[in-house]
């Protein structure tokens, strides 16, 4: 166990320096374009508000304003470096692309007799894209002993080549390739060739490796443009019969749903919660025990009782979002100010009329500060509720498409799921600003 | 039997860790109908205590208080308060906030509006009909406070520290507009102050109250309330009387302060 948890700490070690690498680059690289950007801002003639006159502008936390020109640097970055790791084709070539082509060597073979003869291998190397690569027709001439041969390879993969079974003597003991384009070889020694390297096998085979370049595979992340056009292809044809919107929106419908339920029950609860020292007690245990479990760990339960269908997902989100909204109803009604109460009674209002005049008002701002933090859960717990188990939504075409290795289709997928997380939170603020404008303010 | 009759009054609370504490201790006072009372005291004197006893807000454990001949049990429209931070309600306009009382009691909207109109007019915010409160000032908010309390026709108005969070310049406006609203409406008002200035200003009879227990220490009853309807005040505190009375009972307060420093450090 404990070899395992250095193992653990080791590999920790070795993310910390991946990790500064990577964000010492990104954040260079952001200094470099900032360097950029100052020097066209001074060319400019600023607006003199208020705020370009302060003179004390580090650590005062108002004068710090998200830089918006610094944020679509940041995204168009993030997009450079994208094409640029895939070799893009949107943009020139930067790092070398993995080769792909026709290219070819030579070999020369001394047989049992100690002849030597050289021959030519004749490798394709055709894109992973193409599913039906033609070999090349140059298989099995030359004149001495030693023929011809032909190799088919997928970009960035290997193949062996048995030179000797076309080559007449070929098997018997005393055969041996001692030579590539001229240069002697031995066996278990990898020579290099105009378009990558050769391994000369333990037995004495060839194990041809043409140059994967310095790109990603697409299987590791697909280039820009392959993701459009899958996003295209996804719009119009969909994905295992469900069209991507449709995925999208039921996911969508279960989070209303759940949410919908979850504050229907929850505020009303934290509200009693909120005025009455029994109920208060009597909830207590159950919110405060249930409030930390996450979403997630509920997953289980849920199948086992409900199933995989929609009444399990939309349960999970029920809870999701109930503890939520009690907390949140319960710290409204705890936010009144007791002379706001005192005020309501003096000018004559009813416990009904406080509750709806002066309670319900006072804890919107709560609330929706709750509603926020639960929609924002609920659209993390129906992915995740999904990647389980689901016949549609977004989380179950990514792990569809994982499956099939289909990397383009997951990162759609995740960028779809980050929009529109991004989208609730800034609906439910604008809600927010329209229906609690006193928020945060007096 | 008319006014505000306090008949006895005595509150003593155990605290949590054990003891005792006599925040008021029978306590006898007969407010007129029409008299504005100022009381004045140090802090922990139970100032704030009898006002909430008389809001309705608290029980007192020993004695009865009684208005117009009614016992005092809870809080009434007829016993309007208004607070030290306004307590208003931000999500309604100042309209709205005027009129919740008669609002509550079902009075139609036409004679709401009416009201509103007229007491906006009083407390000098006619163009902030529609305003929210979050908008105004703090002294505006005390405006809008205090409109709100009128807006009740309550029988006594009770006053906790309401200027107490003011600047000075508009704390004096203020107080002019109390004066004002006393005058203007007949009510009877009780208000409380940490400022001996404003006791002085604002009393035709002010209470000093001594801290533990918490009683009656001295009553004075004073012509500057009267001087200083209509007047400015400034001209009220340069009459003889109300320097050597300020200067009366700043000492007396100081002395009392001191007590209570003196016990606490010999305990």
């Amino acid at each position: 166990m404990w070899f395992e948890v250095i193992d653990a700490l080791f590999t920790a070690f070795w993310m910390v320096i991946g990790i500064t690498v990577i964000f010492g680059l990104f954040v260079a690289f952001s200094l470099l374009i900032s360097l950029i950007y100052r020097a066209y801002d001074a060319s400019k003639d600023k607006a003199r508000g208020y705020s370009s006159l302060k003179t004390v502008t580090f650590g005062d936390e108002s004068s710090v304003v998200a830089n918006r020109a610094a944020s679509v640097g940041a995204v168009l970055s993030i997009f450079l470096i994208w094409c640029i790791a895939t070799g893009s084709s949107l943009i020139p070539t930067i790092l070398p692309p993995p080769f792909t082509g026709d290219t070819q060597f030579e070999y020369t073979a001394r047989n049992a007799a100690g002849e030597e003869d050289t021959a030519t291998v004749y490798v394709r190397v055709h894109s992973s894209d193409n599913k039906s690569p033609e070999k090349p027709t140059n298989a099995a001439e030359g004149a001495g002993f030693a023929k011809d041969d032909v190799l088919l390879i997928p970009e960035r993969r290997s193949k062996i080549v048995k030179v000797q079974d076309n080559d007449e003597g070929g098997k018997e003991d005393g055969y041996e390739v001692v030579a590539i384009n001229g240069q002697p070889v031995l066996r278990e020694n990898v020579y290099p060739y105009a378009d990558g390297e050769i391994l000369v096998t333990k037995r004495g085979s060839l194990s041809v490796r043409p140059s994967t370049g310095r790109t990603m595979e697409a299987l590791y992340l697909p280039p820009p443009e392959k993701v459009w056009s899958t996003f295209v292809d996804l719009n119009k044809n969909g994905y295992q019969g469900v069209g991507l919107w449709e995925n999208v929106f039921w996911s969508l419908f279960r989070v209303v749903i759940g949410f919908a339920l979850g504050c229907l029950f929850g505020i009303p609860l934290g509200f009693a919660i909120g005025l009455n020292s029994w109920l208060r007690g009597w909830f207590d245990p159950i919110v405060e025990v249930m409030r930390p479990v996450p979403p997630l760990a509920l997953i289980p339960l849920v199948i086992i009782w409900f199933g995989i269908g929609e009444q399990g997902k939309i349960s999970l989100l029920f809870l999701a979002a109930l503890w939520i909204m009690i907390i949140a109803a319960r710290a409204g009604v705890s936010g009144v100010s007791i002379s706001k109460v005192h005020a309501a009674y003096s000018l004559g209002a009813s416990k009904s009329q406080l509750l709806t005049k002066v309670i319900l008002p006072n804890s919107l701002p709560e609330i929706f500060t709750g509603a926020r933090v639960a929609m924002g859960v609920c659209w993390g717990t129906v992915v995740a509720a999904e990647l389980v188990a689901a016949e549609k939504g977004a989380g179950k075409m990514i792990i569809a498409a994982s499956k099939f290795q289909l990397t383009d289709i997951v990162i759609i997928g995740i960028i779809i799921i980050g929009v529109i997380g991004l989208g609730i939170d800034v609906l439910m603020r604008m809600v927010e600003n329209k229906l609690v404008p006193w928020k945060g303010k007096g | 039997m008319s006014g505000l009759i306090i008949d006895d009054v005595s509150m003593t609370f155990e605290l949590p860790g054990g003891g005792k504490v006599e925040a008021l201790k029978n306590i006898n006072l007969n407010i007129k109908e029409g008299e504005l009372m100022s009381v004045l005291g140090p802090s922990g004197c139970g100032k704030s205590t009898l006002l909430n006893i008389l809001a309705g807000f608290l029980a007192p454990t020993a004695g009865e208080m009684s208005l117009s001949g009614e016992n005092i049990t809870g809080p009434s429209p007829k016993r309007g308060m208004v607070f030290q931070h306004g307590a208003l309600f931000e999500w309604m306009n100042v309209t709205k906030n005027i009129g919740f009382g008669p609002k509550m009691k079902g009075v139609p909207q036409a004679e709401i509006n009416q009201k509103v109109e007229e007491l906006l007019d009083i407390v000098g915010l006619q163009d902030f009909g529609e305003k929210m409160i979050y908008e105004m000032s703090g002294g505006m908010q005390q405006r809008v406070a205090l409109a709100r309390c009128l807006a009740n026709e309550p029988d006594v108005i009770l006053m906790d520290e309401p200027l107490g969070a003011l600047d000075a310049l508009t704390r004096e406006k203020m107080q002019s507009l109390v004066l004002d609203i006393w005058k203007k409406t007949g009510k009877t008002i009780i208000l409380i102050t940490h400022s001996v200035e404003e006791a002085l200003l604002l009393g035709e009879r002010l209470l000093v109250m001594a801290p533990r227990p918490g009683r009656v220490h001295k009553e004075y009853n004073l012509p500057f309330a009267e001087l200083g309807v209509g007047q400015d005040l400034r001209e009220v505190k340069r009459h003889p009387d109300f320097g050597k009375r300020r200067d009366e009972i700043l000492s007396m307060i100081w002395d009392m302060e001191e007590e209570i420093m003196g016990r606490t450090e010999s305990a």
